[in-house]
């Protein structure tokens, strides 16, 4: 599999992205710059309730005004089975899905769609919206997620049946998993000092800037184009195509350009509206969200409430992990509780961990996958438990992890043995570094936390097109987000031998590359990347080939070498080498169209872990946190591309730092989003942060050809309980439900102070 | 009723268009002449994604209307390279990495270089503070600030 060589010329290096120029002049196309002739534009109709029957639903006035071309509802789209559906990482209903993109019995969440309008211009749409008459019959609504899980709660779907357990009557519990290694009562029972605490995260929005948008086009035969700002547009095409009945080949989906993604745009919302709308008008329709449907409408990421228990001995060996989960999906099941679950305590080695968790309905937007889905959320407790345990114990933090750490042969508690992983060497690190030894100042403090995430493989497909003068096309089928079209064609360029100037990257529709899992898991770099390298070798075979024919040879007698067919040796017989470009350039004399190709569901991706270093200062006065110095220490296999690998770390980070001091959904006593915008949902600024130092640490994935691990997701795991340990090392405060606001944290202070002038 | 002719200078050259009385200079920008490198992330000023220059004042072009800019002269990310040879702050941004997505890539490079035209030698603080307005999701601004301080500095040196 290895390539077995370390010397290379594209790998490891910086090159300009190949969407570089497109990007910094305003050429690229995202999702809204699209249009096409004769288009017309659609706007969706939101519920204003959290929770409502919808009795009854009047197009008629809005059908009549000048302009309107079409009108739909749920009465627009059939009915589908209940059932789970394996789709990637996930689990998809149909059922609720097509509920979700259009209310069928009830609406669940203040702005939920219950209509859709598409007229000649976006004025005449937004006044037909206002022409519609919903009759709704408001029901009782529930926010939060211990409260959904009450007996007496309102109830969001009669039928639900959890999964994993009995319900006695009507529940919002969808499912409750559970996972158990070794005893640990048991565990307990070894243990010198044991800690229990409760914590709580709140929902928290991926905060992509560029708002979901689509142009569809149905044209009279019933094909469908759809282009639309998406991390899969293979997803589209399954998606849209269940939820209208239509045939996969049928639906062709372009994805743009993406601004953003980071897991809020692994679903569909308006493209099946916009198909739809197109399909009864006959025209073009393009369809874009506010900022203000974004927050209301799509993604989160789960809300949650945890109770941990943790067992030490005074040496420091972690003895058994007790925990449970609660995890709020939304308004239909499908929280990634399970994930959480199976992350929370998954860098370390503990013989005894037993861990619960629930996934919880209640009258919010149905979430979405972000940044390792559920894997932030349970590690803020863990390692915010971990953290207050070594304290405890008068150990260094970062020893204390270095104690328990996981390490290649371990058995994680959600199942596998790790192979080769980097967590002791991101702990090695982070204590050798100069900010884990840098001095403090009054009010500061220094907060560390690791994290974990499985990274995935999945369905991938690529073609390696060779051209006429020795240049190459990569084609794949996954959006580019944070620049993996460099690395992919770094990585072909590695393996044909040729600049990497001359390899262009180019991402197909659904109609122009074979079947590919979506932008997710961290897949594309190493995946899609696996079937990049794999189809550029068929390219160099095939290359080789060309070469034994023209020599007069047998294929196996010739060798690819630095861009060249060569003879294997001296036996083979003595001819020049041949390059890819003069081979390129016989190419219809001696076979026709080089072209590689390679389709596969890759196995082997190789576990992300992260250890992260935070210092902060509290304001005592106001309770306001700054983000002094932050370093996050990464194994990332290895870098192909290090500023877009530095890149994803960084980021992470600083979306973790706003999940932890400042972003939260906030809903009204009503159950209405009173935050729907970036001004009262504040994700971190420039001002916010510091510099943010990315260290990449090299412990190759031996189940892929250049090392590669995925880097995308596992940055967002540490930095709520970085900041939070750090905010306790500042303050002797802990905190332990985020966001860590400055009145929260103010109020811990004076609370703490009130406490010590009391004793 | 009636639409606004509107008769403006943009990126150098003389323009006209039509727009109503609600459209932004965004959407004019956008959904009239074409010019989508401004893009919208929230249409309320808080994202700095439509960042364009006004009579060389920087705005937000969501929040200007069409109507307004009678007599103005428009300066946008699809003016800022000298034909073929980008804007050194473009230049700067493809070798440093700082952008991932790129959507708000545009607003950024017009709102820095508004800065280094009124001061050269920014500190890393007045970097952080004058970009406060253009909302980065991905790169948490890490290498947006260097690449804005290196190109500065590059100006510097080459002036």
């Amino acid at each position: 599999m290895s390539t077995g060589k370390t010397d290379y010329k594209w790998v490891g290096t910086r090159t300009i992205r190949p969407d570089g120029h497109d990007k910094v002049t305003g050429r690229a196309k995202f999702g809204s710059d699209f249009s096409l002739s004769g288009m017309i534009h659609g706007r969706v109709l939101r519920s204003p309730h959290a929770h409502a029957l919808i009795k009854s639903i009047d197009t008629s006035a809005a059908e009549a005004l000048a302009g309107v071309k079409a009108v739909i509802t749920s009465k627009d789209f059939k009915d589908q089975p209940s059932e789970l559906i394996p789709a990637g990482e996930a689990m998809v209903n149909y059922k609720d899905m097509t509920r979700n993109v259009m209310a069928r019995e009830k609406v669940l969440y203040d702005g939920h769609a219950v209509a859709a309008v598409a007229a000649t211009t976006v004025e005449i749409a937004e006044a037909a919206l206002e022409l519609i008459k919903v009759n709704y019959q408001v029901l009782p609504h529930v926010i939060d997620v211990d409260e959904a899980m009450a007996d007496n709660a309102p109830i969001l779907h009669d039928d639900l049946v959890p999964v994993g357990m009995d319900a006695k009557g009507p529940t919002n519990i969808a499912k409750r998993v559970e996972f158990t290694l070794g005893d640990a009562a048991k565990g307990f029972e070894q243990a010198d000092v044991i800690i229990e605490r409760s914590y709580s995260t709140a929902a928290v929005h991926q905060g992509y800037i560029e708002p979901h948008a689509v142009v569809a086009s149905v044209a009279e035969d019933g094909q469908a184009q759809i282009w639309c700002c998406t991390q899969g547009q293979f997803m589209v095409r399954t998606f849209v195509g269940q939820l209208l009945g239509m045939a996969t080949s049928s639906i062709r989906v372009t994805p743009s350009e993406i601004g953003g993604g980071f897991g809020g745009k692994t679903v569909v919302y308006l493209e099946p509206l916009a198909t739809l709308l197109s399909s009864k008008v006959g025209k073009p329709v393009k369809m874009i969200m506010s900022r203000e449907e974004v927050f209301r409408a799509s993604g989160p990421t789960s809300a949650s409430t945890m109770t941990y228990k943790i067992g030490a001995t005074k040496a420091g060996k972690i003895t058994a992990v007790d925990a449970t989960l609660k995890l709020l999906a939304g308004a239909f099941p499908g929280s990634p509780v399970q994930p959480a679950a199976m992350c929370a305590v998954a860098p370390y080695d503990v013989e005894n961990v037993h861990i619960v968790g629930y996934d919880v309905v209640a009258n919010r937007p149905k979430v979405a996958a972000y940044r390792a889905p559920g894997a932030p959320i349970s590690a803020f407790g863990a390692e915010s438990i971990i953290d207050e345990l070594a304290k405890e114990l008068g150990l260094d933090p970062l020893k204390m992890r270095q104690l328990n750490a996981a390490k290649t042969g371990t058995k994680a508690a959600y199942g596998p043995t790790f192979r080769n992983i980097g967590y002791q060497e991101t702990l090695d690190a982070a204590v050798a570094h100069d900010h884990y030894k840098a001095p403090l100042g009054p009010n500061q403090g220094r907060g560390v936390a690791s994290g974990f995430w499985f990274n995935i493989g999945g369905e991938s497909s690529a073609t390696v097109n060779i051209n006429e003068d020795g240049t190459a096309v990569v084609i794949s089928g996954n959006p580019d987000i944070g620049g993996s079209r460099a690395s992919l064609a770094m990585m072909a360029a590695e393996e044909l031998g040729i600049d990497y100037h001359d390899v262009r990257p180019i991402i197909g529709d659904t109609a122009s590359i074979g079947y590919n899992f979506l932008t997710g898991g961290s897949r594309v770099t190493f995946a899609t990347g696996l079937a990049v390298v794999e189809a550029a070798r068929d390219a160099v075979r095939q290359l080789c080939e060309r070469a034994a024919k023209i020599w007069e040879v047998d294929a196996e007698g010739v060798i690819w070498d630095d861009g060249h067919a060569k003879p294997a040796s001296t036996n083979v017989g003595e001819f020049d080498p041949l390059s890819l470009a003069q081979l390129a350039a016989q190419a219809a004399k001696t076979g026709g169209p080089i072209s590689g190709h390679n389709a596969q569901n890759v196995q082997g991706a190789g576990p992300g872990f992260a250890t992260h270093i935070c210092d902060v200062e509290v304001d005592p006065e106001t309770g306001h946190v700054t983000v002094l110095r932050y370093t996050s220490i990464q194994d990332v296999g290895r870098a192909i591309h290090p500023s877009y690998v530095e890149g994803q770390i960084q980021g992470g980070a600083a979306q973790g730092i706003g999940w932890a001091l400042n972003e939260e959904y906030i809903y009204n006593a009503q159950g209405k989003l009173d935050n729907p915008g970036f001004l009262d949902y504040r994700i971190p600024v420039a001002s916010d942060l510091p510099m943010i130092e990315a260290v990449m640490i090299e412990v190759p994935n031996d189940r892929h050809p250049y090392g590669v691990r995925g880097v995308g997701e596992v940055p967002l795991v540490p930095p709520m309980a970085a900041v939070a340990n750090a905010i306790e090392s500042a303050t002797g405060v802990r905190m332990e439900n985020l966001p860590m606001s400055p009145p929260r944290v103010l109020a811990a202070i004076d609370a703490a102070q009130l406490r010590q002038a009391a004793e | 009723m009636a639409k606004h002719h509107v008769a403006v200078s943009i990126n150098g050259e003389p323009v006209e268009y039509l727009c109503s009385t609600r459209q932004t200079l965004l959407d004019v920008l956008r959904d009239e002449l074409n010019l989508t490198g401004s893009k919208e992330g929230c249409a309320s000023g808080d994202c700095g994604a439509c960042s364009v220059m006004v009579d060389g004042r920087l705005v937000c072009s969501c929040l200007v209307m069409g109507a307004e800019c009678d007599g103005k002269s428009i300066d946008t990310i699809e003016g800022m390279a000298d034909g073929e040879k980008l804007h050194p702050l473009q230049q700067k941004f493809l070798e440093e990495a700082a952008l991932q997505c790129g959507i708000c890539t545009p607003g950024v490079l017009v709102a820095a270089k508004a800065l280094l035209e009124r001061n050269n030698n920014p500190t890393e603080t007045q970097v952080r503070y004058w970009l406060a307005g253009n909302l980065c999701r991905c790169t948490g601004y890490d290498k947006i600030v260097r690449a804005v301080m290196l190109t500065a500095a590059d100006m510097r040196g080459g002036a």
